[in-house]
């Protein structure tokens, strides 16, 4: 019998290849069903890699369980080379202060202003700003998703789209080693679309972040993928560059890429 | 938490199938079952649920005071939920204050002047609204105000996933958001009594005289002869613990407070109800013991 070695897919060239995240046999499951059955990947050092599925595939869950803010039914995540299920609150406290967190749902703080939204992760992060820098980064950031003007309005007062950029925003402000992005540019219109996965690539390049992205915008994975994965039942479904999915003879794959 | 209570409960469900093997009858002796009604088992899960509620609070309780007592207090925080706690309840709990004496002194005035004691009615009135009415109505009123407030805020903050994005940010929303509230609720709230203590004698002066005629002086001397440490002091105490309630009741249903946006609602509505029959219990429990003093 000829066993057929699957090729393991090399990351983009300018990657070194120490992997930042590896997830091993992931299982994670809710009262009616089981989610994820049974997920491996690995995050390469400096790569975006986008992750598709349909929607309720388990890709929210996915990442949420990354920074353990769902705990895993069995198997093993390890980032930095630290098991996070071992970790004790300090240890993920610390963790969690190198890995950023774009919520699908923006979760603004309701009850703060844009301003205090941005300075709250960056006061318990980078502890030792002084205000002056404080305000200078929450400035550049602001810039960073165009919404200089919305420095001193309520989330209630923004748009859906706005909301969605200032959560960007917060979450890049302190300069996160691992960016976590659940559907950044979904409801955006196609301009700012590509605006924010010019600034994903941005942030790649310049703080050398290693992204997992999770989009059904073709457009943003055409701009942003190094690699691509796309979950379905559970289970890592395809793992390849993008072009090789969008060449793909494969019936659920061209109906992402129609 | 009651996630994986649930999952408890299914597993205990699982062992009880609803068709149990009954020991052969020994006149026909075939195999007999009988089937267990499904309202059997809604009354076996109900409790189950009741019993993983209580562990819940009380696995709550214990962390939120092992929080209360460790490093890094969030002192900015504290004291923005104390002047939202007092400037919340301040205009509705200033009108009940008033109102409160004043009807307390119309109402006893007649049955006084029948005995010819309105010289008792500074002190009667002074020390029923201080024991017992300045407590358990601002209380309740705090616990519709600021209970319900806590539940429907932490609740929406949940469900809108605020609260994990704090967690995120490395802030243990434990201590940042409920110490915070409960340790403001419980400092307030006798604050807040001891306010309506005194607007309500300022009310009864002005109930008083309706009919009568007294300096407000006078009316407050006399007021205060009357009072004793034993009227004040347990009163005090036991506004510290309504105010514990409320900030616990209000804090424990929105955190814990389902994925739907209804159920914020229901958090806000159940801190309510939960924390004004605790109010209530709690009074009962106070006035036994200073009974026993
Ligand atoms: N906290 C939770 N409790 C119970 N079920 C959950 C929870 N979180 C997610 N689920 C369930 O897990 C499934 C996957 O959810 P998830 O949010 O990961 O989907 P998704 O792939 O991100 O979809 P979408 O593209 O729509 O965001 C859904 O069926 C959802 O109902
Ligand atoms: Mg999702």
């Amino acid at each position: 019998m000829i066993v057929t070695q699957i090729p393991t897919i090399a990351p983009a060239k300018t990657n070194s290849d120490k992997q930042v995240i590896e997830i091993n046999n992931l299982r994670k499951g809710f009262d009616q069903q089981e989610v994820l059955k049974n997920v491996s990947l690995q995050l390469f050092n400096g790569e975006n890699l986008v992750v598709l599925g349909k929607s309720g595939s388990g890709k929210s869950v996915l990442i949420k369980c990354i920074v353990r803010l769902l705990n895993p039914d069995d198997g093993t995540i390890d980032v930095f080379g630290e098991n996070v299920s071992s970790l004790n609150r300090d240890g993920l406290g610390e963790l969690r202060k190198k890995i950023g967190f774009l919520f699908q749902s923006g979760a603004l703080y309701d009850s703060m202003t844009v301003k205090q939204n941005l300075e709250f992760p960056l006061r318990r992060i980078k502890k030792d700003l002084t205000q002056k820098e404080i305000d200078e980064k929450i400035n550049e950031v602001l810039e960073n998703v165009g919404l200089s003007e919305a420095l001193d309005k309520m989330p209630s007062q923004l748009s859906g789209g706005m909301r969605k950029r200032i959560s960007l925003a917060r979450t890049i402000v302190v300069d996160p080693m691992i960016m976590l992005y659940d559907e950044p540019t979904t409801g955006l219109d196609p301009v700012t679309s590509d605006e924010i996965s010019s600034l994903i690539n941005e942030v790649q390049k310049k703080y050398k972040t290693s992204s997992i992205i999770i989009t059904h915008d073709i457009e943003c994975a055409r701009a942003t993928a190094n690699r691509v994965i796309m979950l379905h039942d559970g289970e890592v479904y395809q793992e390849g560059k993008l072009e090789e999915f969008e060449k793909s003879a494969d019936a659920l794959i061209k109906s992402f890429f129609k | 938490m009651s996630r994986k209570a649930n999952d408890i409960n299914r597993s205990i469900m699982k062992k009880y199938t609803p068709v149990i093997k009954v020991i052969p009858n020994l006149r026909n002796a075939k195999k007999q079952t009988i089937k267990l009604s499904e309202k059997t088992f809604e009354k076996i899960e109900k409790a189950h649920n009741f019993l993983t509620d209580v562990a819940d609070v009380f696995l709550f309780i214990t962390r939120l005071t092992k929080e209360t007592f460790s490093r890094d207090f969030e002192f900015r925080e504290f004291l923005r939920q104390c002047f939202q706690v007092g400037y919340k309840a301040l205009p509705l709990i200033s009108v009940t204050g008033i109102i409160m004496g004043l009807v307390l002194a119309i109402q006893s005035r007649p049955a006084l002047v029948h005995f010819g004691a309105v010289s008792m009615l500074p002190g009667m009135v002074a020390i029923s609204l201080i024991r017992e009415m300045g407590p358990v109505i601002t209380a309740l009123i705090c616990a519709g105000k600021i209970g319900s407030g806590m539940g429907a805020e932490l609740g929406s903050m949940k469900v809108t996933e605020q609260i994990d994005a704090m967690e995120v940010s490395s802030t243990n929303p434990i201590k940042f958001l409920i110490v915070t509230r409960v340790l403001a609720a419980t400092l307030m709230i006798p604050l807040l009594v001891l306010y309506a203590d005194g607007l309500g004698i300022v009310g009864s002066w002005a109930g008083a005289n309706i009919k009568g005629d007294v300096t407000f002086v006078l009316f407050f001397s006399q007021a205060f002869s009357q009072i004793q440490f034993i009227d004040f002091f347990p009163a005090v105490i036991k506004s510290f613990f309504f105010g514990a309630v409320i900030g616990l009741v209000g804090c424990y249903k929105g955190y814990t407070a389902g994925r739907g946006t209804e159920s914020v609602g229901i958090a806000a509505n159940s801190a309510v109800v939960l924390s004004s029959l605790l109010v209530i219990i709690i009074d009962l429990i106070a006035v036994q013991i200073t009974d026993m003093i």
